[in-house]
């Protein structure tokens, strides 16, 4: 009788229910998209940072300790330094642990040549190289992604593959020489001279500008370094850092078995950090604090907001629910006070109020999941150019959420029935 | 011992005095009419013997409990258990069948027999109307399915109020019947009206005025209506 009951007050008062459904869709497709979104935001907002650079540069061990001692800065350094790493474990850096947050990450060489003259910093890089990993994946990777903010005041970016004896020169030095696109120029050092073609002029707003850029193998010619790196800057999607992650970075020995395979296990800069260490050989790996710290804040106010639209529109989504259900509850007080008329105690006809809010709360609820699911893909493509991954864990939550919002609202509705005195509803006082 | 007995009651709202120290016993299987003017506390009086309201003042004996000193919730039970209630205005649920409505009681009261309520509804004339929703059924029709609702549980007393006023003369009849068929049962029967005639059946009408028993009258001619339908049968 009590399904009877059920299903009748739901498939002969549509327009009342289609009412809370309705509201209870709007409530859950909001939580949906903002919890979808916000879950998903770590990752579309790190990718906007990657435009800043990478965050984690590796140098040989040798050379780290060199520089933490000395503080060595200019060409002394250069000279000074002489431990490099091996470009042939390069690839190693795509089989770590967190390989699938490594999104971008180039080899660099450096050395000075002379150039009319005047002694140049020329750089040795990738421009846009493409990878094919030992892990079966593909990769386009290389200076023209992790400079992606330079500016090309003449010329175009060099190809790779088209511009294997190009150049890319810094907007002062090109000044300084009277360089423009087009242009050959001649470097040399005591190993080996070479004729490069400007490809490109570039303009960063910093020491680049006073340098050229190269393909590796022409730097490596140049300074008799083949097979050999100066550093890799490595660009990686992390996690911001908490107290664990600082403590890691300090000594990750210092950390207990559980907490290290928690710290092991998240993608702290550190613990990426730890991993390349561990695959590189005779490596220093070191976030670059500013870009970590700054991508961890940014990070974590998006989150905070997104955090706060959810819980608004849950309140919201609380409150219409609440309107509704009272208002249902106050038009069906004949109805309901000739229940308890008849014998019904208190704790039946609340059941029976609440079994029907919640059965509409769950086709509503449902609805709204993928009515929000497509709000989030309008965000992120609107927001982010690319689609929102749909979370499984959002579904257990929205669920969650739908029962407690609903049983919220309904608590003025259920308060109202049990006050309802039946001679009072059935006499219309 | 009486199946009701009102003790002294009052009922007080503020200055008013809706009911005002009234006495008044009823036996097992009698027929009593409650009339008076409105405002004369006939539905407050209903409202404390169906245990939808508490005196002010007094004692309501029902089977000898004392109602006016339980709580809400033995009430309910109370109400369940020994009470049919009819209504003028019906008070059906609109998205269940008639047959469901008469269910929804026995739902209540202890567990629903479908077979049972059918035959409620064959009882007052309407077991083809059984699948109709209330708004399919006209008014007279409406209140036979209250009066099988009433009925369904087999209470010690059933409480009518205006059972007739939304009915016309042909339903009116239908009803009275019913409630004769009732009363020759055994059943206990209060039924507050404005109706004269429907006063008249009664084996006693309660007049009331301001809250107080103007007066009592003994229906003489109860039952002879019967007899002479019966002979003029024979």
């Amino acid at each position: 009788m009590f399904l009877r009951m059920v299903r009748g007050a739901l498939f002969r008062q549509k327009g009342k229910m289609l009412m809370i459904a309705f509201t209870i869709l709007l409530g859950a497709s909001l939580a949906t998209s903002m919890l979808n979104v916000m879950l998903d935001v770590g990752d579309k907002v790190n990718q906007e940072l990657k435009a800043y650079g990478a965050n984690i540069t590796v140098v040989p061990k040798e050379n780290s300790v060199i520089d933490d001692i000395y503080e060595l800065e200019g060409e002394n350094a250069d000279e000074i330094k002489s431990a490099y790493l091996k470009e042939d474990e390069l690839g190693k850096i795509k089989t770590i642990f967190w390989a699938f947050n490594i999104v971008d990450f180039a080899p660099f060489i450096d050395t000075t040549v002379n150039l009319n003259g005047s002694e140049v910093k020329l750089v040795g890089s990738w421009y846009n190289h493409h990878l094919s990993l030992p892990t079966g994946e593909e990769l386009d990777t290389g200076v023209t992604s992790l400079r992606s903010w330079w500016d090309i005041t003449d010329g175009e970016w060099a190809d790779e593959q088209k511009d294997t004896n190009g150049v890319m020169v810094g907007t002062l030095l090109a000044q300084t020489q009277g360089i423009k696109a087009g242009d050959t120029i001649t470097v040399s050092t005591k190993n080996a001279t070479k004729n490069l073609k400007v490809v490109g002029i570039f303009d960063c707003g910093s020491d680049e500008d006073e340098q050229l850029y190269t393909t590796l193998d022409n730097a490596q010619e140049l300074s008799n370094t083949d097979g050999l790196l100066s550093s890799i800057e490595v660009s990686a999607l992390t996690t911001p850092d908490n107290e664990l992650a600082r403590k890691a970075a300090k000594d990750p020995s210092s950390l207990s078995i559980a907490d290290y395979e928690t710290w092991y296990c998240t993608a702290y800069a550190s613990s990426i950090c730890y991993q390349i260490q561990e695959v590189i050989t005779d490596s220093v790996a070191s976030p670059v604090r500013q870009v970590a710290e700054s991508e961890g804040a940014i990070m974590e106010k998006t989150q905070l907001l997104m955090i706060l639209i959810t819980i608004l529109s849950l309140v919201g989504s609380a409150l219409g629910i609440s309107n509704l259900v009272t208002a249902s509850v106050m038009e069906r007080s004949n109805e309901l006070g000739l229940l308890k008329a008849i014998g019904a105690k208190d704790g039946a006809i609340s059941a029976l109020v609440l079994t029907e809010i919640m059965i509409t709360a769950l086709f509503g609820g449902a609805a709204g999941y993928f009515v929000g699911y497509g709000f989030a893909q309008i965000i992120g493509q609107t927001v982010f150019g690319s689609a929102i991954d749909m979370k499984p864990l959002v579904i257990p939550i929205v669920a969650v959420l739908i029962v407690v919002v609903t049983l919220f609202g309904s608590i003025p509705a259920i308060r109202t029935l049990l006050r309802m005195k039946p001679a009072e509803v059935l006499h219309g006082r | 011992m009486s199946l009701l007995e009102l003790k002294n009651v009052s009922k007080i709202y503020g200055p008013l005095k809706a009911l005002d120290d009234i006495s008044l016993k009823v036996e097992e299987g009698e027929w009593v009419a409650i009339m008076g003017p409105s405002g004369s506390g006939k539905s407050t009086m209903m409202n404390i013997i169906s245990c939808l309201d508490k005196p002010s003042l007094g004692e309501v004996l029902l089977d000898g409990v004392d109602i006016a000193k339980e709580s809400s919730k033995k009430l309910t039970e109370i109400r369940r258990d020994k009470i049919g209630l009819i209504f003028q205005q019906f008070h059906l649920v609109n998205y269940l069948t008639a047959v469901e409505n008469v269910m929804v009681a026995q739902y209540y009261h202890s567990m629903p027999d479908e077979q049972e309520a059918l035959e409620a509804l064959e009882r007052v004339g309407l077991k083809d109307r059984a699948k109709h929703l209330p708004s399919q059924l006209s008014g007279g029709e409406q209140q036979r399915v209250c009066i099988a609702r009433a009925l369904i549980n087999h209470p010690e007393i059933i409480l009518a109020d205006e059972p007739t006023g939304n009915l016309d003369e042909a339903n009116e009849n239908i009803v009275l019947d019913l409630f004769q068929q009732l009363h020759d049962e055994g059943t206990t029967l209060i039924v507050v009206t404005h109706d004269p005639e429907v006063g008249e059946v009664a084996q006693r009408t309660v007049i009331l005025n301001h809250g107080k028993i103007d007066r009592e009258i003994i229906n003489e001619n109860f039952g002879k209506k019967k007899q002479e339908e019966q002979s003029n049968e024979a």
